[in-house]
């Protein structure tokens, strides 16, 4: 029983990291339709750059915010420089575009920082907090920042009008043109939380699994899963998906071995897709022929 | 030529290869409201399109003296023109008062913009009763209203209207007419309005055109569009 | 109803002549050169099944890889462990693949767009750890893999193994492109497309939507189980890392650069995903994935249609122009 309680609490602090990347995701899914494949290396390559900054001698929470910071405005370029031309090409060229992004920034990483891995620190202490067995300050720490950042993302498109005109743009392009709103600007934006979002989910998750230019692929596709699993056009199911497999990716792992944990996680989730295709949160999708 | 807001002048529209407007010339006075009347297919959303700049066009637009084809349409929008799009375009997922704020997105002026909400809610009622709920949930008169109201929220100079009576209960129609009007006089709002509806528009509007597959083949006062017998059995059908 | 139209005379010619060349070309050029063309004619039919489904009919697969995969271990294993004649292998790699894909392709019908994507996504990258695991082990080598023999020529040609190798695979390219070529252009391709247009309307005209969808799904296994086990043979092994998410992602850029629904473009495509890479190579040795990802980027900015669609761009643009004389 203790081991399970370990695992679930475990799991919901990686999961909390999952569910991040799930919503950067899903905010680029709803804006564009489109999923940026490439998130998971551009995360990778924003968690080099702070620890070259913290290699230099930066302390931790400088190197953070700088990196995020760096991250976000490589994000807005991105999309400006190389997304803008395939706007409006077919979905599978574009799909193509993030492929190439994708082996851009894996093989760049590993070109300038080599392959061989290397320990990222992690800003929290070392001992557990009140001495507790179920949860490493790192973990306990990592799923507060979550938490703040999810908080914060929810406030901002709650509550601010530029919150409001990222939503309008999303969900009708044109008719936020015909308010006045730079939809161009807003994609961008959005292009730049997600990569500050993905920034952040890299920096959490580095000292936990050692960083290396292939260390996020394992939190995108189980960023992916939480997604699909809460919906792709869900938001907060995004959220509670990537919490999810957070937990599930934990308890398989215990009770199955790690070698097929990430085969038995998928083959659950796609088994939920099938009896629920739009996922446990997302809409279902009535079209008038 | 001070008094024209709005001056097109061989005005060509395309959607890909297909050429929908083949040169076409009109006026909008200010202060005044003109009419786009024609049939199905004409060219009348086209023409609103093409001066907020939604399509691709060849000739001139110039509003208040600038010329603005060829500019994105969220910056002819931040010029002053306000459009409200066959369909109403509503934001379905929005509430209705985010869809009011919405269409105060590019204003500063924060008092006056709360003033503005409350004006809108007396000429539309219906629209404060249901201010929380979700816009795709009203009914079609309500969601033009809104759209209307959205559109107003920008405080325009020039307001493009495309088939505002389109689905709606003649009653609605009249009263929504009448706040047309109320707006222009009071507000001194210049209007765009395409219609199918000939009778109300050309009670409504001081000039009209008429558009055949992408062309004015007649042009003048609504009045005397009204009075003449053989325009309106050929081409406006009453 | 009609079947559309033959092959244009310009167009018989055309493929003569590249039959032609096809045959001649491995008397010129070195071993390692046809090695690579021999790899290159088995992505090409690997791409062609992968178009059938994605360009086709309308679906999509991210983890094509895995029947690539499937294809091969089922040819190295018959022969390792059945002592199997390699060119027996191949058809039975096939249907093998037909039922594995069409399996995949039943659940499958319930997703759609990305949903399947993510699927198939989770099949590519489970595919290699399933070959590594030890349940498998004694059938597949685990980790290590299973090495093939390379077959030998037939004494009375007097030709080196690859280039024997070579004429085998494009024996059964040649088969399959035209195999495939008849399917499509007949009632089935039609229903294919129909269902990718409109499914709706396919289905209310008595098109039975699930069945050719699963179908689909099976037969472009199919292609692709036998281009991986023709891969394997001129490979002479198979291992788990030989078939991961990257062989899938390579097979999908085939597809793309290739262009949607056109039996010549899995030619174009595999041409790309073969020798691309190694031009990357020669430009930069420190990051060569890194020119790989911007090619892919430059190309779709400049043929987001792929090859043959921009060749078909052309071609009505001439017309068009010629028209207008």
């Amino acid at each position: 029983m203790d081991l399970l309680i370990h695992q679930v609490l475990s799991g919901l602090a990686t999961g909390g990291i999952y569910a991040s990347v799930a919503l950067a995701l899903v905010m680029i899914y709803q804006a564009t339709h489109e999923v940026n494949f490439a998130q998971g290396e551009m995360a990778m390559f924003a968690t080099y750059l702070a620890w070259t900054l913290l290699q230099a001698g930066l302390p931790y929470w400088v190197a953070f915010f700088i990196t995020v910071i760096v991250a976000f405005v490589g994000g807005v370029v991105i999309e400006r420089v190389i997304i803008r031309p395939v706007e409006n090409a077919p979905i599978l060229a574009v799909v193509t575009v993030f492929i190439g992004l994708l082996v851009i920034f894996n093989s760049v990483a590993g070109w300038i920082f080599s392959y061989t891995i290397k320990p990222f620190p992690s800003p929290f202490p070392e001992q557990p907090l009140f001495g507790n067995a179920y949860l490493s300050s790192h973990e306990l720490g990592s799923m507060g920042i979550t938490l703040v950042l999810l908080l914060m993302l929810f406030v901002f498109f709650r509550f601010t009008p530029l919150g409001l005109a990222m939503r309008a743009a999303a969900q009708n392009p044109v008719s936020s043109r015909l308010v006045g709103v730079r939809v161009g600007w807003m994609l961008a934006l959005g292009w730049g939380l997600a990569a500050a979002i993905g920034a952040i989910a890299g920096m959490m998750i580095a000292p936990v699994v050692f960083l290396e230019p292939n260390m996020m692929g394992g939190v995108l596709l189980y960023a992916f899963a939480g997604a699909l699993l809460g919906g792709i056009d869900s938001p907060g199911g995004a959220v509670v998906g990537g919490f999810l497999v957070g937990i599930l990716e934990n308890i398989v792992g215990a009770y199955l071995g790690t070698e097929l944990k990430f085969t038995v996680a998928l083959v659950l989730i796609v088994t939920v897709l099938v009896i629920r295709p739009s996922g446990l949160f997302g809409k279902i999708h009535v079209s008038r022929v | 030529m001070s008094d024209v807001l709005l001056q097109v002048r061989n005005l060509h529209a395309q959607y890909g290869p297909t050429k929908v407007l083949h040169g076409l010339d009109f006026d909008v006075k200010a202060g005044g409201i003109t009419t786009i009347l024609g049939a199905n297919g004409a060219g009348k959303t086209t023409t609103l399109r093409a001066v907020c700049g939604m399509v691709k066009t060849q000739g001139e637009v110039v509003l208040g003296g600038e010329r603005i084809e060829g500019k994105a349409t969220e910056n002819i929008v931040r010029m002053g023109v306000a459009h409200v799009p066959d369909g109403r375009g509503t934001f379905l997922n929005f509430t209705t008062e985010e869809n009011l704020r919405m269409g105060a997105y590019t204003r500063k002026d924060r008092a006056e913009v709360a003033l503005d909400y409350e004006r809108m809610y007396t000429y539309f009622p219906r629209l404060k009763e249901r201010r929380r709920q979700q816009a795709g949930t009203l009914s079609g008169g309500e969601q033009q209203m809104l759209a209307v109201s959205r559109a107003l929220m920008l405080r325009p100079r020039l307001l493009l209207l495309d088939e505002p009576s389109f689905g709606l209960a003649p009653l609605v129609v009249q009263e929504m007419f009448e706040i047309f009007k109320a707006i222009n006089q009071r507000d001194r709002i210049s209007m765009l309005l395409v219609e199918q509806n000939a009778s109300l528009a050309l009670k409504l509007a001081d000039h009209a055109y008429l558009l055949e597959t992408g062309r004015v083949v007649i042009s003048g006062t609504s009045e005397s569009i009204r009075n003449d017998e053989s325009v309106r059995r050929s081409y406006l059908g009453y | 109803m009609t079947n559309k139209p033959a092959l244009s005379r310009n167009q018989v010619i055309g493929i003569a002549v590249l039959l032609v060349a096809a045959c001649v070309l491995p008397f010129f050029i070195a071993n390692y050169r046809v090695f690579q063309l021999t790899l290159a004619l088995a992505y090409a039919i690997a791409i062609l099944g992968l178009n059938m489904l994605i360009g086709f009919n309308g679906q999509i697969s991210l983890g094509h890889g895995a029947f690539y995969a499937i294809g091969a271990y089922t040819a190295a294993i018959l022969m390792d462990k059945a002592n199997m004649p390699y060119w027996l292998t191949i058809p039975i790699a096939g249907i093998v693949c037909l039922a594995a894909g069409f399996l995949f392709g039943l659940p499958a019908l319930r997703l759609e767009g990305l949903y399947l994507a993510i699927a198939t996504l989770a099949l590519g990258i489970a595919m290699p750890q399933i070959l590594k695991h030890k349940a498998f082990e004694h059938w597949t080598g685990g980790s290590q893999g299973l090495v093939i023999i390379k077959p030998e020529a037939p004494e009375w040609l007097k030709i080196s193994q690859d280039q024997w190798l070579y004429f085998f695979t494009l024996a059964w390219t040649v088969l399959l492109f035209f195999i495939a070529w008849n399917l499509l252009r007949g009632r089935v391709g039609r229903a294919m497309v129909a269902i990718r247009d409109q499914p709706v309307a396919a289905q209310a005209m008595g098109v039975n939507t699930s069945i050719y969808k699963a179908l689909t799904f099976g037969v472009s296994a199919l292609y692709t189980g036998m281009a991986g086990a023709l891969g394997a043979i001129a490979v002479q092994f198979v291992a788990p890392d030989s078939f991961t998410l990257f062989l899938s992602f390579s097979l999908f850029i085939g597809v793309v650069i290739g262009g949607l629904a056109s039996i010549s473009g899995a030619i174009y495509g595999a041409l790309f995903i073969q020798f691309i890479p190694n031009i990357a190579d020669e430009i930069s040795k420190a990051a060569p994935w890194a020119i790989y990802g911007v090619f892919l980027i430059v190309f779709m900015y400049v043929m987001p249609t792929g090859v043959a669609g921009f060749i078909r761009m052309l071609r009505v643009r001439l017309l068009r122009g010629r028209v207008s004389q």
